[in-house]
């Protein structure tokens, strides 16, 4: 089946998301659509699947001009989108989920539907139990359902927006495998929406480029990566350099901790990290990681052994004693830990003054919000509210709400979701930081980003930890230490 | 003689839980598609008296009862159209009208006051009331009380074993993804929030047409709000629903046997009656500890899975929501 888009526009007010996109989709082949945050990639998936109706524009179906204004008629036509946070029903089994999407008849066939679900899934090796309820599922396998959903709906083209945020690396190897399938073997479209350049350049056939709501490029893969960066930014961006900086005295200091936990506990932690330094923590999602970053903000509790931040014993103190002495912690989930969604840029700024009066002064907080708008180059204005800022911006305006002197900054998954640019503008004021003697403390699933950003990197595995300097590490090696120990650690 | 007595009080708990046991279920479906019906106490006082009313007038009992339903629907429709029409906040919706219904029930019922007038009449079952034990204690009632255990049978049974209950689930846990299952969200959730209306209408009819009879000042009163929590308590599941009802009466029934006991004469009244709740809340509390998980850990993953299932309730994820179609 050939899809095409043609001259898509959608504008939303005064934004324009699509402003005229043209795209053709063969059979048979994986199309990358390639751009950085808010290029309005999401929108012209969206428009072509059925959930916004395109202000102009058309899709063709094989030569045919078809219409739909629902995700339900755009399937019935063949076009299916997988979204990034997998549409699906989390306190229901995985077979009524799937069972759900068909036809009309008073008792659903059980017996067909389990049937179905095992036949599909033993084809692209996907191992779902359909009693089970998809909150015990990751968010791998939720896509995995979605993809079985879309296929037993005749789905011939299947779009997939950002599928790979927050999967773990063997789950990705098998979507990757599965796409392949679908589109070489099956000869269905797939069309693989992203902002990584790696993923696209592994996967993919051909590429359109998107920024500003255009068509910046279109490509053959392989295609030189330095090309395509040029596409996306309009501009190639020198690789990230290392800046070294002198480690200065020892700000914090963990003797002997132990963090206990229902599932897993980190034991007996020494630990310290100097004025200046970047420590990485890399590791599988729960392997203690985020159990021991959190313990050195003082949100988790600690059963045994000392904390000192600049030699002053904070063991067991309270996340505002970590405040004091100059500590800050940015979680991974902006939306849910990190900011308020349903208020504004000011009032967070407002919220942050900890030390303000009883009164608020609304003219300082205003001045200050627009001081830290433009200076993190924050796409929003003082009265937006929090949750109307896309993915980078939100990490900008957290990056903004951070006191502006701090002796430790723990962050979990800075740049996570992020595209290249906005990644490497996160990094630059990071590491400005450490240069006013700010050590940094990280937890990054990308090991690119653990290699090029940290001066050490500490890998847990099961709750142990294992140390490695960055310079003389490859990434080969340091995927070895997080999956291969984790298979003797158990 | 023991006996006999114990089959008589379970009997009358089945029939004084019936309004309870509608009300109850009818919030159940509601809910279950997002929306909630807050009004329920004062829907239940306007559609008692109205289908008192119209029984007394007409002299038909059965008029009476559809047009309780039919005042139930209709406030059921006035906050479906409100929540999800106009996407106003239903809470804020349904207490409004709760007010207004138990104000204009109370006025508008002015001229029945403590009329005596038609009840459901008293129909055993043929032969299934012969059966001993079940026989007298479930099949030995009038038609509103057959009526509320059938809802709560069919109730489950629509939710859970047929397709349309599925996408009932569906657009209550989550709109947007029955949505893109072509599932029209906001007309599934305008019939089901209208056929719980009715059924909490039937509710209020039961009470003045069979458990309480007839129409006076405060008649129904608390009931609703009884039924909304027990529909909490319950977990929106039809049969916990159920059995928190039965539960509810049988502590109701325990309270005013205990309380004619001389061991208890000094015991306020106001702890029989408000035991129930602090009981169930401890239930509660207890089937969500974290020990429940251990135990549930202990035991084969399939088992505690359907064990897990069926001892907890949770909520639909898209309830109180109003879903806004991009």
């Amino acid at each position: 089946m050939k899809v095409e888009l043609v001259d898509i526009h959608k504008y939303f007010g005064p934004v324009r998301a699509n402003d005229g996109i043209s795209m053709t989709i063969e059979s048979g082949t994986i199309h990358g659509l390639l751009g950085e945050n808010g290029a309005g990639k999401s929108t012209l998936m969206k428009c072509f699947s059925g959930y916004q109706s395109p202000d102009r524009g058309v899709v063709r179906v094989d030569g045919r001009p078809v219409s739909f204004d629902s995700p339900a008629e755009a399937i019935a036509h063949g076009i299916g989108m997988l979204h990034q946070d997998p549409l699906d029903f989390p306190q229901m089994q995985i077979l009524d989920n799937f069972l759900l999407a068909f036809e009309d008849r008073i008792l659903p066939d059980r017996r067909k539907g389990r049937k179905v679900l095992r036949e599909l899934g033993a084809r692209f090796q996907f191992d779902l139990d359909p009693d089970a309820e998809v909150t015990s599922l990751t968010i791998g396998e939720r896509q995995q359902l979605e993809i079985l959903r879309l296929l037993a709906l005749g789905a011939q083209v299947i779009i997939l927006d950002e599928p790979t945020t927050g999967i773990s690396a063997p789950q990705k190897e098998k979507l990757f495998a599965t796409l392949h399938r679908l589109a070489e073997q099956e000869g269905r479209s797939v069309v693989f929406v992203s902002h990584k350049l790696e993923e696209v350049e592994e996967l993919c056939h051909h590429v359109t480029v998107l920024r500003h709501g255009r068509v910046t490029g279109e490509a053959e893969m392989p295609c030189p990566v330095s090309r395509l960066v040029e596409m996306m930014f309009g501009r190639n961006l020198p690789p990230a350099e290392r800046v070294s900086v002198q480690p200065g005295q020892t700000v914090l200091r963990l003797e002997g901790v132990t963090v206990p936990s229902y599932r897993l506990q980190v034991q007996d932690v020494n630990f310290e990290i100097r004025a200046g330094e970047v420590v990485g923590l890399a590791g599988l999602e729960g392997s203690g990681q985020r159990l021991f970053l959190r313990a050195c903000a003082g949100l988790e509790w600690v059963s045994a052994g000392h904390i000192h931040v600049d030699g002053q014993e904070l063991t067991g103190a309270s996340y505002q004693r970590f405040l004091d002495a100059g500590v800050a912690y940015t979680p991974a989930n902006r939306m849910e830990e990190g900011l308020v969604g349903a208020l504004t840029l000011s009032e967070h700024f407002a919220l942050v003054d900890r030390h303000g009066s009883f009164f608020l002064d609304w003219n300082g907080v205003r001045e200050r919000a627009l001081k830290g708008i433009a200076h993190f180059n924050i796409i929003g204005r003082p009265d937006d509210p929090a949750a109307a800022l896309s993915g980078g911006n939100q990490q900008r305006l957290m990056l903004a709400l951070l006191p502006s002197h701090l002796r430790l900054l723990l962050m979990e998954h800075p740049t996570r979701g992020l595209d290249v640019e906005s990644a490497r503008w996160i990094w630059q004021q990071l590491l400005a930081r450490r240069e006013d003697g700010t050590a940094i403390l990280f937890i990054s699933a990308d090991l690119d980003e653990l290699l090029e950003r940290s001066d050490r990197i500490v890998v847990f595995c099961g709750g142990q930890m294992e140390s490695v300097h960055a310079c003389d590490t490859t990434v080969e090696q340091l995927g070895y230490l997080i999956a291969g120990k984790g298979q003797t650690g158990g | 003689m023991e006996t006999n007595f114990l089959i008589q009080t379970l009997a009358s708990i089945v029939a004084a839980s019936t309004p309870v046991v509608l009300a109850s279920i009818g919030e159940t479906i509601s809910e279950k598609s997002g929306v909630i019906n807050l009004s329920l106490d004062g829907s239940i006082a306007l559609s008692a008296m109205t289908g008192f009313a119209v029984a007394f007038t007409t002299g038909s009992v059965t008029l009476g009862m559809l047009a309780a339903m039919a005042v139930g629907a209709l406030v059921a429709l006035i906050i479906a159209f409100a929540s999800i029409t106009l996407r106003q906040e239903q809470v804020a919706v349904g207490f409004v009208l709760t007010m207004l219904c138990i104000e204009l029930a109370d006025f508008l019922g002015n001229p029945f006051v403590r009329r005596p007038g038609p009840s459901v009449s008293h129909a055993p079952i043929p032969y299934l009331s012969d059966i001993p034990i079940l026989g007298p204690v479930l099949f030995n009632h009038n038609l509103i009380v057959y009526l509320s255990i059938l809802s709560v049978v069919l109730a489950w049974w629509w939710t859970h074993k047929t397709q349309p209950g599925l996408k009932l689930q569906g657009v209550g846990e989550r709109p947007e993804s029955a949505f893109a299952r072509g599932v029209n969200v906001h007309r599934l959730r305008f019939v089901y929030t209208v056929i719980g209306g009715a059924l909490v209408g039937l509710a209020g009819a039961s009470y003045s047409l069979s458990i309480k009879l007839g129409w006076s000042h405060r008649h129904t009163s608390g009931i609703g709000w009884i039924a909304l929590a027990i529909v909490i308590f319950g977990g929106w599941s039809p049969w916990r629903v159920a059995v928190g009802c039965y539960l509810f009466g049988l502590l109701k029934a325990l309270g005013s046997i205990l309380q004619r006991n001389s061991a208890f004469v000094n015991v306020p009244t106001q702890i029989f009656s408000s035991a129930p709740f602090a009981l169930m809340i401890f239930a509660l509390l207890l089937l969500n500890s974290e020990g429940v998980d251990r135990l549930l850990a202990l035991l084969p993953p399939r088992v505690a899975r359907q064990l897990d299932r069926a001892i907890r309730g949770r909520s639909p994820g898209g309830l109180g929501q109003s879903f806004i179609q991009e």
